[in-house]
Formats: C-alpha cells, sequence, structure tokens
C-alpha cells in the first residue's frame, strides 16, 4: 500500500514539475493541476495509512487521524478555485498577446510541437 | 474573552461583502465606506499595539477550542506592528485612490479589503494550516489587484506571478504535511515544542519541511533567486496597488521571522536556526542584485521596484544575524522601508501623469508641470531610501550596521550595504536630473496634481520624519519586540497556557468519553 502510495505521488509530481517547466500556459496549467493532484494526496497520506480503521469515531477500536482528511478538502477547494482563476487568466493572456507563451512572444525552437 | 484580536481580520472582510454588494452603485458611497473602514483597521490597529507594549500576548482561540486544537490567534508586539505597518500603509494608499486614482473604481475598494484580511489574518495567525490558508487568500486578491485595469503588460506580468505563486502554494502544502506526518500538530507553539524534542530519526524530514518552508517565504519576500516576478509585475500595477504591494513582500519576511525564531529558532534542539546558513549570503546576494537592477533600470517605477528587492536583502541580512540587536534594527528599517517604497510608487504615478507620452521612462522629456514642488518631495523620499540623515533610513541602517557581530559578518555587511547605498544615490540622481532638470524646454499638457493626492504622498513621506524624530520610543518598542521574539518560551507558554473562560473541566471530562 504504502509503495503504491508513494509512486503515484511521484508519478504525478514528476510530470506536473515536468509540465510546469513548459513554455505554454495551457502545459503550464495541466503541470498545476497535477502537481496539486500529487500534493493532496501527499497531504492526505501524511496522517498515516490506516486500511482497517473506520472513519467515524465509535464505529471501530481504531480510527484514522481525521485533521489531514480536513486539511486535504481546504485544499481540493482552493487548487480548485485558483486552477479556475489561472485558466481565465490564461485565455485572456491569449487574446491580448496573440499566443499563448508565459513570455508572450514565440522566439526559438521550444516550441515546436 | 477579548475580541479586539479578531477585528483586524472580520472588518475587511465585512467591508470587502458590503462593497461587493453594493456594486453599481454612487462610487462616493463606495469610497467614503472604503475610507471609513481603513481608519477603522488603523484605530483598532493602534489599540493593539497599545495593548502590547507591556509584553502582554493575547490569545484568542476561535470557537473555544483549548490550544493546540483549534485555531488560534495571536497578537504579540511582532504581529501588532506588522498590522500597524499594514494599516498606515493602506490607510495612505486608499487616500490617494478615492482622490480619483482608483479607475474602475467598481472592483478595486472591494479587493483591496480582501487582501488587507488576508495580510491581517496571515499576521495574527497561530496555526501553520490557517497561515497557508491567509496566504491564498491575500494572494488571490492580490492576482486581482495586480491585473486591476487591464492592458497586455499587466496581463503578461500578472502570468508569471500567478504560475509562480500557484507553484509556491502547492511547496508550501508539501512542507505543511511533511511537519505534520511527524509532529502531529499545526499548531506553531505546539509544534515549536514537539520539534525540539524530536528523535533522531525524525531529524532529515523536519529539516526537509523546514527548508521547503524557506523556498515559499523566500519567493514571497523575492529572495535570490526567487525575485524575479517582482520588479515587471510592481511596474506595471497601478500606483494605490503598487504601493500596497510594498507590504507583500514583507508578508514573507515576517513569516520568516516567526517560523524561524519560533519553531526553528535557538531553542530548537538539533534543528537550531537551521534556515540561518542559507538566509545570509542570500540576503548579501539580493542587496547586490537589488542594487544593480536599480541602476540598470531604464523606467522610474522599475528603479523603485529594485529597490524594493534592495530592502527586501537589507532586511534579510538583518534576520540572517540572528541576534536581538539586529532584529530590533531589522524592524525598524521594515516600517521605514515600507512606506518610503510606497511613497515613491505614489510618487512615480504622479510624475508620470505630468510628463505626457514620455511616462516615466529615464529619458529627456517635456518639463512637468510642478517640478519643483514634485522635485523636492522626490528628493525627500530618495534620501530617505538611501539612507541619508537625518531621516529614518539613516537611523535604520546604521542599527543594522551596528548590529554585525562577528569580523566576517562586519567586512561582508558593510561593503555590501555602503556600496549598495553608493549605487542608489548613484542611480536615483541620475533619474531625478533627468526627468526633472534635463528636460525640453515645453512643459507637457496635463494638469495638476489632485491636492488631496498630493498630500497623501506628503503624509506617508512625513513617517520617516515622525520615525526619526520619534526614534528612541520607536527604538525602544522594537528593542522590547525583539527580545520577545528571540525568547520562543514566552510564546508558546501563552499559547499551550492558555485557558478558555466558563470551561467547566469537569464537563469537559464527560464530553470526551
Amino acid at each position: 500500500m504504502e509503495i503504491i502510495m508513494a509512486i503515484v505521488i511521484a508519478v504525478l509530481t514528476s510530470c506536473g514539475v515536468y509540465l510546469l517547466l513548459r513554455g505554454r500556459t495551457f502545459a503550464i496549467i495541466l503541470g498545476l493541476t497535477l502537481l496539486t493532484y500529487g500534493v493532496n494526496l501527499f497531504l492526505f497520506v501524511s496522517g498515516r495509512l490506516n486500511p482497517d480503521s473506520s472513519t467515524i469515531i465509535g464505529v471501530g477500536q481504531q480510527y484514522t487521524d481525521p485533521l489531514p482528511q480536513a486539511l486535504v478538502l481546504t485544499a481540493i477547494v482552493i487548487s480548485f478555485a485558483m486552477t479556475a482563476f489561472v485558466l481565465i487568466l490564461a485565455l485572456r493572456a491569449r487574446a491580448e498577446l496573440g499566443n499563448d507563451h508565459v513570455d508572450g512572444q514565440y522566439n526559438g525552437e521550444d516550441l515546436k510541437p | 474573552m477579548n475580541h479586539l484580536a479578531i477585528a483586524p481580520v472580520l472588518i475587511p472582510l465585512l467591508t470587502g461583502i458590503v462593497l461587493l454588494l453594493g456594486t453599481g452603485r454612487p462610487l462616493a458611497l463606495q469610497r467614503s465606506i472604503s475610507f471609513l473602514s481603513i481608519v477603522l483597521q488603523l484605530i483598532v490597529a493602534m489599540f493593539l499595539i497599545s495593548g502590547s507594549f507591556n509584553g502582554a500576548i493575547t490569545v484568542y482561540a476561535l470557537g473555544n477550542w483549548t490550544p493546540p486544537f483549534g485555531i488560534v490567534l495571536v497578537v504579540d508586539r511582532l504581529s501588532a506592528l506588522m498590522l500597524l505597518t499594514t494599516a498606515v500603509l493602506a490607510f495612505f494608499s486608499l487616500w490617494y485612490a478615492v482622490r480619483g486614482n482608483d479607475k474602475p473604481a467598481d472592483s478595486l475598494h472591494s479587493v483591496v479589503h480582501f487582501l488587507l484580511m488576508g495580510i491581517n489574518g496571515a499576521f495574527l495567525t497561530g496555526d501553520l494550516f490557517n497561515l497557508f490558508v491567509f496566504f491564498e487568500v491575500l494572494l488571490l486578491a492580490s492576482y486581482t489587484l495586480l491585473l486591476h485595469g487591464g492592458g497586455a503588460a499587466r496581463i503578461k506580468s500578472g502570468l508569471h506571478y500567478v504560475l509562480l505563486n500557484l507553484a509556491g502554494s502547492s511547496l508550501f502544502l508539501l512542507s505543511a504535511a511533511m511537519l505534520y506526518s511527524v509532529t502531529g500538530t499545526l499548531n506553531m507553539a505546539d509544534m515549536a515544542l514537539k520539534v525540539a524534542h524530536a528523535s533522531p530519526e525524525q531529524t532529515p524530514l523536519l529539516t526537509a519541511g523546514a527548508l521547503l518552508l524557506l523556498v515559499v517565504f523566500g519567493l514571497k519576500a523575492a529572495m535570490v533567486p526567487l525575485y524575479f516576478w517582482l520588479p515587471r509585475a510592481y511596474a506595471s500595477a497601478s500606483a494605490p496597488v503598487a504601493a500596497m504591494f510594498c507590504i507583500m513582500t514583507k508578508i514573507g519576511l515576517y513569516a520568516i521571522i516567526r517560523v524561524y525564531s519560533l519553531i526553528f529558532g535557538n531553542d530548537a534542539g538539533e534543528l537550531a536556526n537551521v534556515a540561518h546558513p542559507f538566509l545570509w549570503p542570500l540576503a548579501l546576494i539580493t542587496l547586490a542584485l537589488g542594487a544593480t537592477g536599480a541602476l540598470a533600470a531604464r523606467e522610474l517605477r522599475l528603479q523603485i521596484a529594485y529597490l524594493v528587492v534592495v530592502s527586501v536583502g537589507t532586511l534579510l541580512a538583518g534576520i540572517a544575524l540572528n541576534t536581538s540587536a539586529a532584529l530590533s534594527a531589522t524592524l525598524y528599517y521594515l516600517m521605514h522601508s515600507t512606506w518610503v517604497c510606497a511613497a515613491l510608487f505614489l510618487l512615480a504615478d504622479i510624475i508620470m501623469h505630468q510628463r505626457g507620452a514620455t511616462a516615466d521612462r529615464i529619458i529627456t522629456g517635456p518639463a512637468v508641470r510642478q517640478a519643483v514642488m514634485l522635485g523636492s518631495l522626490f528628493f525627500i523620499a530618495s534620501a530617505a531610501i538611501i539612507g541619508m540623515p537625518p531621516l529614518s533610513g539613516f537611523v535604520g541602517k546604521l542599527m543594522i550596521l551596528s548590529a554585525a557581530d562577528s569580523e566576517q559578518h562586519t567586512f561582508w555587511l558593510w561593503t555590501l550595504l555602503l556600496l549598495s547605498s553608493f549605487v542608489m544615490i548613484i542611480a536615483l540622481s541620475r533619474s531625478g536630473s533627468t526627468i526633472f532638470w534635463r528636460t525640453e524646454n515645453r512643459t507637457a499638457k496635463a494638469d495638476k496634481a489632485d491636492p488631496g493626492a498630493l498630500l497623501a504622498v506628503i503624509g506617508m513621506l512625513s513617517l520617516t520624519l515622525v520615525l526619526s524624530l520619534a526614534g528612541e520610543p520607536a527604538i525602544r518598542f522594537s528593542q522590547a519586540l525583539a527580545n520577545q521574539v528571540m525568547t520562543p518560551s514566552l510564546y508558546i507558554n501563552a499559547v499551550l497556557g492558555h485557558q478558555i473562560k466558563g470551561d467547566d473541566p469537569t464537563a469537559r471530562g464527560q464530553d470526551d468519553e
């Protein structure tokens, strides 16, 4: 379980960081989204993985740490709002600057598909 | 319980909502609500700071949860001082804005108050995750403010600012999760205790979390190598917004002071002062690069933005020295640099409007209409930011210089700080003489500056004189503040020893079962 979790977080984060370093806003926003998925999972498991314990107090002998669940909910809501904002901003930048490069202009080969 | 502690969060929140609902109402009404609210916040901040004079640490437990459970707001001397600095800055910026410099005004005022809510909350909170939430509140407001007014330049620099800060927020969450997974708490006072007693196998993860936090706060504070977003963003923002943003870098600095003195400070056992070896060289490089940027800038507002970077470098150096004297000097200089940089941004806006199409480029152009008035103000502001006597910049820099303790510190700090001041003299005298003296033989067709707006600039600039004339009480307060910050046990005891009023221990025992 721990290994699977660790691999999933690692893949999400590294894909996110790779896309974050691209030159076009669309790739960057996708990268940010993947990065926040990785971060949210990381935040979620910071309360340890307890497969056999209940989420409601009083149902079982053991219960999981409720705080990371609250934290990850907050983080999801915030990152959702931020993604919506940056998406609109990127569209606006595309309209104002005439292209979707982060510097507002094409220069060089890094933009070849 | 004293409810005044939460007022700096609630007042701007309610004002922001009211202003949002009042969109489309007469401008005069919106402006007066906004201005009244900031006056109220100023009064609250003064009450809070006078309450902290005797060293009392007010703890406000939200929802009446006994710390370390639940979120606490803490007012100590440091928080109170930062609140006052923000309120004064916002007071003059909004004063300037309501004198007709807030177009399109419909959206500006409510967002400014949401920004203030985030800033005040970040200064008050005693909970690491809550700090993240308030950071997000102020960042979202700042994204909107930066783009306020539109235009290609703002969109471009705004995009960089937003993307960088979103990546920064992810790092903040990662580090918060790391620290939580080891300590099992997010309350900063409780975390400080847990970190101090960390076992050797816990140290690597804690160190990683602590240093990741430094990256996050360094991004907010515009520390090398994370300052590249700042100059363009500040130079393209509208004047009242740029002035308000002068506090934004200081939020990062505040977070560095708070976290690396309280959680990872002198008492943190194996992790004591984990960030300071990184802070010292980065501070000096920030200082040097900021000064170089100011010299190279071809626009006045860009130059001022680089002066903000220089002040960040100076302040970081003061923090990295990690002594009570240095911290006291740092906080004195922090007030000074925030207010003077903001005044310079407002002044640059007035100058820009009187130069027609030349705007704020540092080239020969038409003469400004009120050359004597604006020229003298620019001279005073420059003298203050460079650090000439008798203004407060001189006092602050002198205190930071004399706080250098070891020979190596003295050598590097004196060389770079004095050299950067010299470079600033060259840069500012070049731009001042080009704008005011080396002009074409005509005056641009422009209206005179609004006297009210001019008065806001004069008011903000006069604060530097106040800071130096009232130097003795100000320095005494900042010394008391530094002593309080350097003794984290005071903060920890105040938070963890906080008793909830009307809390019956027997009733609580029954609740637990």
